[in-house]
């Protein structure tokens, strides 16, 4: 073989390498879904716990990001998804400790519930609307314009939660609510306050991010 | 130097294809370009982009026909003797032409877009002070509409219907709409596709455009500007309904979303809203 064609023969190889290398890196990103949790079925219904932090977990990535976390009813077992399945057409209901203090909103039209099955209930008292200085986080689904705020809690108290994990002991606002989800698809949730502490308009950061602020909701 | 009549063999197939295509861009094609006539603005882009279609087709013609005649009239029939060209020289004349042409074309088009600018401003916004005012249909009022954007939503106020926000959009058919479009956070744009309106949504700033509905109509409301990595879901939709069903709508919106509204500042054409950022 002359030298030519064996300089030609070895960039041929390089560069079939270096397209397979980079086809393969985008391939396994796009198949690398971040992992989902399933509501639980219960005598009452669908239930879904979740809660919400203002730093996430002291081994997390971004131990400083607020973050959802997805919980069982007594706030251990804390895992770190924000893909949530759930079954269509069916009424799910959501309990959310918040362990957040306030920030506000930036649209107060965020302030009134929207989109649910029956009343939202915080603390156990139901309430359509609350003061729009008194939210620390929304979850709301704009698709099927569902929009529940989130209270947060008291800033004063000695008992506020740092980092994720929380326990029920530590200074929370309980919000449960029922909605009906949609037909069979992918309908993206986020928060409506902006939280993320340091990043410019509050909306960068973790409320750019899948697993803290923002992620989907799975209907199968 | 051969002595056919290359020019007015060329001029002759340019005028024969432009003949047979400009109808069917026009009568064919025209019709169904986008955004479609759902409303005055988006007919008006209709007809705008079928006549700069029908312009720009002899033109295209001009040089395809110019560029295969060439190819074939002045092929290398002895590709074994290579023998030079004939020298190019210059001619006023064709240069005259091209030029006057040419000049009148853009003339003519800079002066078709000033005037149907002009006339009802296209759809587009026209920031704060707009030159281009339509008028409203015989009998009607103009609905002052804003759209509020957000990362990631779209949501709307009605400053006349006691500065209701909605998060869907109806309106009522046969009236002008003037869209107050404004942005809480970062520049996004309201781009209503159907309804042939596209404004920037820039913060502080009111951009307003204008929109002449005319029948039922579904439509879809898109953010037409990279706002962050949700941009792609920032989508909504909105329908064109009887003044009746409108009038149904808004109110049950009021009702409903009477104690937001109680929440909400005063109506403004922008807003400077706190936090800018949380603290820390």
């Amino acid at each position: 073989m002359s030298g030519r064609a064996a300089r030609a023969l070895v960039t041929a190889v390089i560069l079939v390498a270096v397209c397979a290398g980079i086809g393969i890196y985008i391939g396994l990103y796009l198949i690398n879904v971040p992992g989902s949790v399933a509501a639980t079925s219960t005598a009452t219904g669908t239930q879904l716990y979740l809660a919400t932090v203002p730093a996430a977990e002291l081994t997390d990535p971004h131990p400083d990001w607020v973050s959802y976390y997805v919980v069982n009813s007594s706030s251990t077992d804390w895992r770190h998804d924000t893909t949530f399945q759930v079954p269509a057409n069916t009424l799910v209901h959501f309990t959310i400790y918040q362990y957040d203090t306030a920030t506000g909103l930036r649209n107060p039209y965020f302030s009134q519930t929207a989109g649910t099955d029956g009343s939202v209930l915080y603390n156990g008292k139901p309430a359509a609307v609350v003061n729009p200085a008194a939210p620390a986080h929304t979850f709301a689904i704009p698709q099927i314009g569902l929009s529940v705020p989130l209270p947060g809690a008291n800033a004063n108290a000695k008992n506020l939660c740092a980092n994720a994990p929380c326990p029920l002991s530590d200074a929370h606002v309980t919000v449960s609510f029922t909605f009906r989800t949609p037909a069979k698809g992918l309908y993206r949730w986020q928060c409506f306050v902006p939280c993320a502490a340091g990043f410019i308009q509050g909306n960068g950061g973790p409320m750019q991010t899948v697993g803290y602020m923002g992620g989907f909701l799975k209907v199968v | 130097m051969d002595d056919k009549p290359h020019f007015r063999n060329i001029a002759l197939l340019w005028l024969l294809a432009s003949v047979i295509v400009t109808p069917i861009i026009v009568f064919v094609v025209g019709p169904g370009l986008p955004p479609g006539t759902g409303t005055v603005e988006a007919a008006g882009q209709v007809t705008d982009n079928t006549v700069l279609l029908a312009l720009a087709t002899p033109v295209a013609l001009g040089v395809l026909v110019y560029m295969l005649y060439a190819m074939w009239a002045f092929r290398e029939r002895t590709p074994e003797v290579i023998v030079d060209g004939p020298p190019i020289r210059g001619n006023a004349s064709i240069q005259f032409w091209w030029l006057a042409v040419t000049t009148t074309m853009v003339l003519f088009l800079a002066g078709y877009g000033t005037v149907r600018l002009l006339a009802d401003g296209s759809g587009g916004g026209q920031g704060p002070n707009p030159i281009s005012v339509p008028k409203p249909p015989a009998g009607t009022r103009v609905l002052p509409v804003q759209v509020i954007a957000q990362q990631w939503q779209f949501t709307y106020r009605f400053p006349t219907y006691g500065g209701v926000e909605t998060r869907t959009l109806d309106l009522p058919e046969h009236t002008l709409i003037q869209f107050n479009v404004t942005s809480l956070d970062v520049i996004h744009s309201f781009w209503a596709y159907q309804l042939g309106v596209k404004a920037d949504a820039n913060p502080g700033v009111n951009n307003v455009a204008y929109v002449t509905t005319k029948g039922p109509l579904n439509f879809e409301v898109r953010c037409a500007e990279l706002c962050g990595v949700w941009h792609g879901y920032m989508f909504n939709s909105g329908t064109v309904v009887s003044r009746a069903q409108f009038a149904s709508w808004i109110t049950q919106q009021r009702v409903q979303y009477a104690p937001a509204t109680g929440n909400l500042g005063p109506y403004s054409k922008t807003y400077f809203p706190q936090p800018l950022r949380r603290g820390g």
